[in-house]
């Protein structure tokens, strides 16, 4: 067609590219514990989701004894956000990816990785202790939010290979403030890679509470902006955790592209055993969450199901506490250290200046070792 | 015309050290289907200088991806994309324009193997064309070689000759650590008679190279700064001094060995670099030679470098960048006096 010079052609009429209304989250956060859908939940899933709370409760409280005994540099808590890692981590196929933030060595042990390894981050021997393809968990970031374009990444990765894979990323709701979270969800959605973003929306960035952190409506609602669905749903409440990171998971799988999905829990601890919580909020605000509890939630449900007897309840407390000694008694042994790792693995074969250096310190080293 | 002929005519022609980056990556691709290009621009338009051009069209939008426009994304994307298996190429579209992916970069992609005990290494090649030269403005010119160089884990290269654009970005790509591949914009454009037809010598990454021997002093350089040393070296000639040039090629490692060879036997030693002086790495390089060579050294090991300011606009840029003069001005600094 020739364009005609002196009258130019309007421009095509706006039109969204997607349309938004089905992407947004529900008003209320998804809840099933307490309600009939509640009849056609798997027994055998809610039992495993019971037991493996209770442990993660252990262990979140085992791992911060074992700061004050100086077993660990430092232990972020997840007491009170157990639900969503546990949930989300039972939700995942064996081939799938995990991608954890520091705070998530729950969901990381929920994948049956041996705790010792998970903890060597925070116990200071080495920085990931484990080996992420064992059991496809990707190393503990810290940095915040940059795992997630890791996550976009392999997704994609697998996609483009043909691969059955989903990656499950976690992140927290300050996270969901820095940069890396706008572009891997962005990259995600443009790609359709098949990845899951859950935010654990704990309340608190260490001292800052979400209203400081967002002005959106929910962090939910961020997923429509770039395009794919949000997901609102209660964060203890670990069936419908479970239901709605298995749905996102199932779409992702199929084709169907990403999904943002904020799971609403509250930080019952500190940030770290370092951090002063009375600084920054009010008791009573964490007495209504403790009211609200994710094993008391469940345990409630399941005893009115006539599924949680007093002997079913104890296995789970004595496999928990099994779970704490060994951990106690191997965490007090001390890690074997070997200086010479330090030049071993910054590149393929060491830099003439790293055979120089490691060098200097194998002299230092077998100096100490004469004056002993 | 058939395609051995296209290719005598492509021998015949000089190619640009654009093409040879080019083709480096074309032949790696082809070579192994695991080599994905990703970045801004790269596939239909193949790229701001042109060096992706026809990667898309051959190995398909797959391989040779557009990416958003966001350099944290496309870096951390490609660290994803290494954790699975690929092997990333990511282009940075200009040195100021990367450091959105310093996070990634410094946090993630240059510990990943110290992190794991080399479980998961993270073979990606980061293409940035870097310096001035070529009448950029603002943020178009930097030279961001020291901020890399002080970063563990990474290796750090530049070519500064068509042969080894084409052989150095081979190796980068083929390496299995995350190299950072500095491309001199302003020598895109220069020519030699390398064929990309001719049997391809990959040089090993972390070795120099003297350009121009010579027994008076050394000159140390590397990327953009290579022509302007051996023309230097040419008109040093003239006044009786016989200057040797080694290009160091690799940054990162750091070939000690060629260089301090180098200055033990001229006694001598210049550094230059477009970088700037002050924290550049011309100190770095000063201090070791200085370190292994001090008996051998007739004078100090003195710096030509950018001066410590920040990028100028390109109508000033030619009073910043190191040139003929400044580099023969320096020479003559190497107190000649005590040998007459």
């Amino acid at each position: 067609m020739r364009a005609v010079a002196h009258r130019p052609t309007p421009p095509p009429a706006w039109q969204p590219r997607t349309d938004p209304a089905p992407l947004l989250p529900d008003a209320e956060p998804h809840r099933l514990l307490g309600t009939d859908a509640m009849a056609g939940a798997d027994p055998e899933l809610l039992l495993s989701l019971y037991d493996r709370l209770v442990l993660g409760r252990r262990f979140n409280t085992q791992a911060t004894a074992l700061t004050k005994q100086g077993r660990l540099a430092v232990y972020p808590s997840s007491t009170g956000q157990e639900a969503c890692q546990v949930a989300a981590a039972l939700a995942l196929e064996r081939r799938d990816w995990l991608f954890p933030s520091y705070r998530d060595t729950l969901a990381a042990v929920t994948r049956g990785m041996d705790p010792v390894r998970v903890l060597t981050l925070l116990r200071g021997d080495w920085h990931t202790g484990y080996d992420p393809y064992e059991h496809r968990v990707a190393p503990l970031s810290t940095p915040l939010a940059t795992q997630l374009p890791h996550a976009v990444g392999l997704a994609h990765a697998a996609r483009l290979k043909g691969d059955d894979v989903v990656a499950l990323a976690l992140v927290g709701d300050g996270g969901t403030s820095e940069g890396d979270f706008h572009e891997a969800l962005n990259f995600a959605a443009v790609w359709r890679a098949p990845v899951v973003f859950l935010v654990q929306n704990n309340g608190f960035a260490i001292s800052v509470p979400l209203a400081k952190q967002t002005a959106a409506p929910s962090l939910a609602h961020k997923a429509v902006g770039y395009g794919m669905p949000g997901r609102l749903v209660d964060g203890n409440d670990a069936p419908a955790v479970h239901q709605v990171v298995s749905e996102a998971l199932a779409r992702a799988r199929s084709g169907g592209g990403p999904t943002l999905i904020e799971a609403v829990t509250y930080r019952i601890e500190a940030h770290t055993n370092a951090d002063d919580a009375t600084r920054y909020r009010e008791e009573p605000e964490v007495e209504l969450w403790r009211r609200h509890d994710p094993i008391l939630l469940l345990e409630r449900e399941l005893t009115g199901r006539g599924l949680l007897d007093e002997d079913r309840r104890r296995s789970a407390a004595d496999a928990a506490e099994a779970m704490a000694a060994e951990l106690r008694e191997r965490m007090n042994a001390d890690p074997v250290l070997d200086p010479m790792d330090l030049f071993a693995h910054v590149y393929a074969e060491k830099t003439g200046q790293l055979r120089e250096q490691s060098e200097l310190l194998r002299a230092e080293l077998t100096a100490e070792g004469e004056t002993r | 015309m058939t395609p051995a002929t296209t290719e005598a005519r492509a021998a015949a022609k000089p190619a640009t050290m654009a093409q040879a980056l080019k083709r480096a990556m074309r032949d790696a691709m082809a070579e192994d289907p695991s080599v994905h290009v990703l970045g801004e621009d790269v596939g239909t338009l193949g790229g701001v200088f042109r060096i992706t051009d026809g990667l898309a069209a051959e190995f398909g939008d797959d391989r040779c991806t557009d990416t958003p426009l966001a350099e944290a994304g496309i870096l951390g994307a490609a660290v994803g994309m290494a954790m699975y298996g690929l092997r990333p190429v990511v282009e940075m579209q200009f040195d100021a324009f990367a450091y959105p992916a310093f996070e990634q970069l410094i946090s993630h992609v240059a510990r990943m193997r110290n992190r794991t005990r080399g479980r998961m290494p993270l073979p990606i090649t980061v293409r940035v064309p870097y310096g001035g030269g070529i009448g950029g403005v603002e943020h178009h010119s930097d030279s961001s070689e020291a901020y890399y160089m002080a970063t563990p884990g990474l290796q750090v290269v530049t070519p500064a000759t068509v042969e080894d654009a084409y052989g150095l970005l081979r190796a980068a790509i083929a390496a299995d650590d995350p190299v950072v591949f500095l491309e001199p914009k302003r020598l895109y454009w220069s020519k030699s008679s390398w064929s990309p037809t001719a049997p391809a010598k990959v040089p090993p990454l972390g070795r120099a190279v003297v350009r121009r021997p010579g027994t008076g002093a050394t000159l140390i350089t590397y990327g953009p700064s290579l022509p302007v040393c051996l023309e230097a070296a040419e008109a040093a000639a003239a006044e009786g001094w016989d200057l040797e040039v080694v290009d160091l090629r690799s940054l990162v490692p750091f070939d000690d060995e060629t260089v301090c060879a180098s200055v033990r036997r001229t006694g001598r030693a210049v550094v230059v670099h477009e970088s700037t002086g002050f924290g550049g790495p011309g100190g770095e390089i000063a201090a070791r030679v200085t370190e292994r060579c001090f008996h051998h050294l007739e004078a100090p090991v003195l710096r030509v470098a950018g001066f410590d300011i920040p990028y100028p606009p390109p109508m000033l840029e030619r009073h910043h960048l190191p040139g003929v003069d400044r580099v023969l001005d320096a020479v003559a600094r190497l107190q000649w006096e005590a040998e007459s």
